[in-house]
């Protein structure tokens, strides 16, 4: 092009025009807290609210010191299991049912589809709430309902106990979200090309094992995406065990996530006082945990995946 | 496949599909059967419908006068239109700069606005609280605004991008030789022809913005401020031993986003088949 030969450009300030707006919000309010916090958390209060620098002391307290360490491995073990949860029965039966829904000649698929992701758009404060009714020993629904079916003795109030509460919480989570997996993997079935499919109808593949050979290892880059967006999701989730335990995660801490032991320590609750460094500290390590299963994906499994181009 | 193998396999799919359906849908409509049941019926018989004589909506009579739920909804519906406003037009802004110009440093660009689609806004919330009170925001919208508008951006910016580049470039060339600012030329030619993926993205970023819990608990906690969602949490642990006042506060919670969702669900589908999200 003749004007890129041009000597002098002249500068073409639509551009920044159009880029300022959006890059200085994301800016202050997203990238610049972000490092924000990350520095915050080298730093303590110090004699007459000053800040002092720590270097890495709240590191160290936070990982050292048994008050500390306690509770923030509780809920790092707690965390991984609400995520190990998720990946076991959420996604599995997000891709059962996107198979079944992308059968072809499926009478009423958008009507199940509508149907199906409600609950996905209800808010935590709704589906907790809801859930909290539903199980409750005082209002009988939950156990009425096993009688019925025979299994009355199996009943037990699996929120307030610490075998089973964050368990209970875990799958409340799946059967609010299990509709988006559902979307993405029946998005991704439907655009398999026909002419795939019929190629393995023509070798005698059909049914059960064209879902195994030749559907799955096409959607693999799509389960691929859905774990790391449960990865990321489970991680910084706090609402639900708010809304149904409270700030204390209870009973006895043993639903605390993250989330949850995040809000604690920055705000404090009843007799602990918030600390915003200690905060700080917590956020940077849930940071470094996202970061390194979002970098883990990005560049091991995501580089692995073969994709296939129509 | 023999026919009769055939009407077996699509049978057991609505079987099994029905059964989800109820699964996912049965808690709600138990909640809202229940909202218009007296006391007694609640607990006598949960399951069943009300009739003539356990209909009963005290429980709304509850909420209404009690709460200040038209307030929650009018700073819900402030927040979230405000925030979606900034988000898609900031957004198609930067798409289109970055969709239709090429100037050094665009790749990079694109990428910096996308780190923020995998880390979430919440991780500096310590930063942001301390921001928004050195600047005299906490309790107002401005405050969760901000927040919501940065944190649609990216995901706004990485799907309209994609729609951007397929915006002839025939029209967008003609429209230059008609002397058209480069301003007109989004506005008027470039922003129409991406309307459905800005509809799509909408919905996208609507969704978390009404539910959110952790920004209005931590930056709006005022009387004057408070959205539907922290409100109804508060109202519902205020009021956890009424029943009757519980039930009809989750209807009223349920109601208008299900209405929403059904009149934008082809939206929402439609985008997500297409591989917005992709």
């Amino acid at each position: 092009m003749s004007r890129s030969r041009a000597p002098r450009r002249p500068i073409r300030w639509h551009i920044a025009v159009f880029l300022a707006p959006a890059l200085i919000v994301y800016t202050a309010i997203m990238i610049i807290p972000l490092f924000g916090t990350l520095n915050l958390s080298l730093f303590t209060r110090g004699e007459g609210n000053t800040r002092e620098f720590v270097g890495l002391a709240n590191f160290a307290t936070l990982f050292g010191d048994p008050r500390w360490s306690g509770a923030f491995w509780n809920a790092t073990w707690n965390n991984l299991w609400f995520f190990i949860i998720h990946m076991l029965v959420q996604n599995p039966i997000g891709i059962a049912l996107a198979a079944i829904l992308s059968s072809p000649r499926l009478r009423f698929a958008a009507f199940y589809r509508t149907a199906i992701f409600i609950p996905a758009i209800l808010s935590f404060v709704i589906v907790g709430f809801v859930w909290r009714l539903i199980l409750s020993p005082l209002w009988g629904v939950a156990p009425n309902m096993m009688d019925a079916i025979g299994l009355g003795n199996w009943f037990a109030p699996w929120l307030g106990q610490e075998s089973s509460a964050l368990t209970t919480l875990a799958l409340i989570s799946v059967w609010q979200f299990v509709g988006i997996p559902m979307m993405l993997i029946y998005a991704a079935l439907l655009s398999i090309p026909d002419e795939v499919l019929e190629a393995a109808e023509m070798d005698g593949i059909t049914g059960a094992s064209q879902f195994w050979k030749i559907k799955l290892p096409l959607i693999l880059p799509t389960i691929g995406i859905i774990s790391i967006l449960t990865f990321v999701g489970n991680f910084n989730a706090f609402d639900l065990i708010y809304v149904a335990q409270g700030a204390l995660a209870g009973p006895n801490y043993s639903t605390d996530i993250l989330g949850s032991f995040l809000f604690r320590t920055f705000f404090g609750f009843q007799l602990q006082l918030g600390d915003p460094h200690m905060g700080a500290t917590v956020a940077t390590v849930m940071f470094f945990i996202i970061l390194a299963g979002v970098s883990l994906y990005l560049f091991g499994i995501q580089t692995r995946l073969r994709r296939y181009q129509f | 496949m023999s026919a009769r193998a055939n009407i077996l396999r699509s049978s057991a799919a609505h079987a099994i599909l029905i059964a989800y359906t109820i699964l996912a849908l049965y808690p709600v409509f138990l909640i809202v059967i229940n909202s218009m049941k007296s006391r007694r019926a609640i607990f006598n018989d949960p399951l069943a419908l009300p009739t003539r004589e356990t209909f009963d909506l005290v429980g709304f009579h509850t909420v209404l006068e009690q709460g200040n739920f038209l307030l929650y909804f009018q700073n819900s519906l402030i927040v979230t239109v405000a925030s979606l406003f900034f988000a898609l037009l900031f957004g198609a802004m930067a798409a289109f700069a970055l969709a239709e110009y090429r100037f050094r440093g665009n790749l990079l660009m694109g990428l910096y606005l996308a780190l923020g689609i995998m880390i979430p806004i919440r991780l500096g919330t310590v930063a942001i609280l301390e921001m928004m009170v050195a600047a005299n925001l906490v309790n107002t919208h401005w405050a969760l605004i901000l927040v919501y508008t940065a944190n649609g951006l990216p995901l706004a910016v990485f799907i309209l991008s994609e729609f951007m580049r397929q915006v002839s470039d025939d029209l967008k060339n003609a429209a230059r030789i008609d002397g058209l600012s480069e301003y007109r030329i989004f506005f008027t030619i470039a922003l129409p022809l991406v309307r459905p993926a800005l509809a799509t993205v909408a919905v996208f970023t609507m969704i978390p913005i009404w539910n959110d819990l952790w920004f209005p608990l931590i930056l709006a906690p005022g009387e004057g401020t408070k959205t539907l969602t922290l409100g109804s949490q508060i109202f519902l642990g205020q009021y956890v031993t009424n029943w009757n006042a519980v039930l009809a506060a989750l209807t009223l919670a349920i109601f208008p986003v299900v209405v929403l969702y059904l009149i934008f669900s082809r939206q929402l589908i439609r985008g997500i088949t297409r591989g917005a999200v992709k």
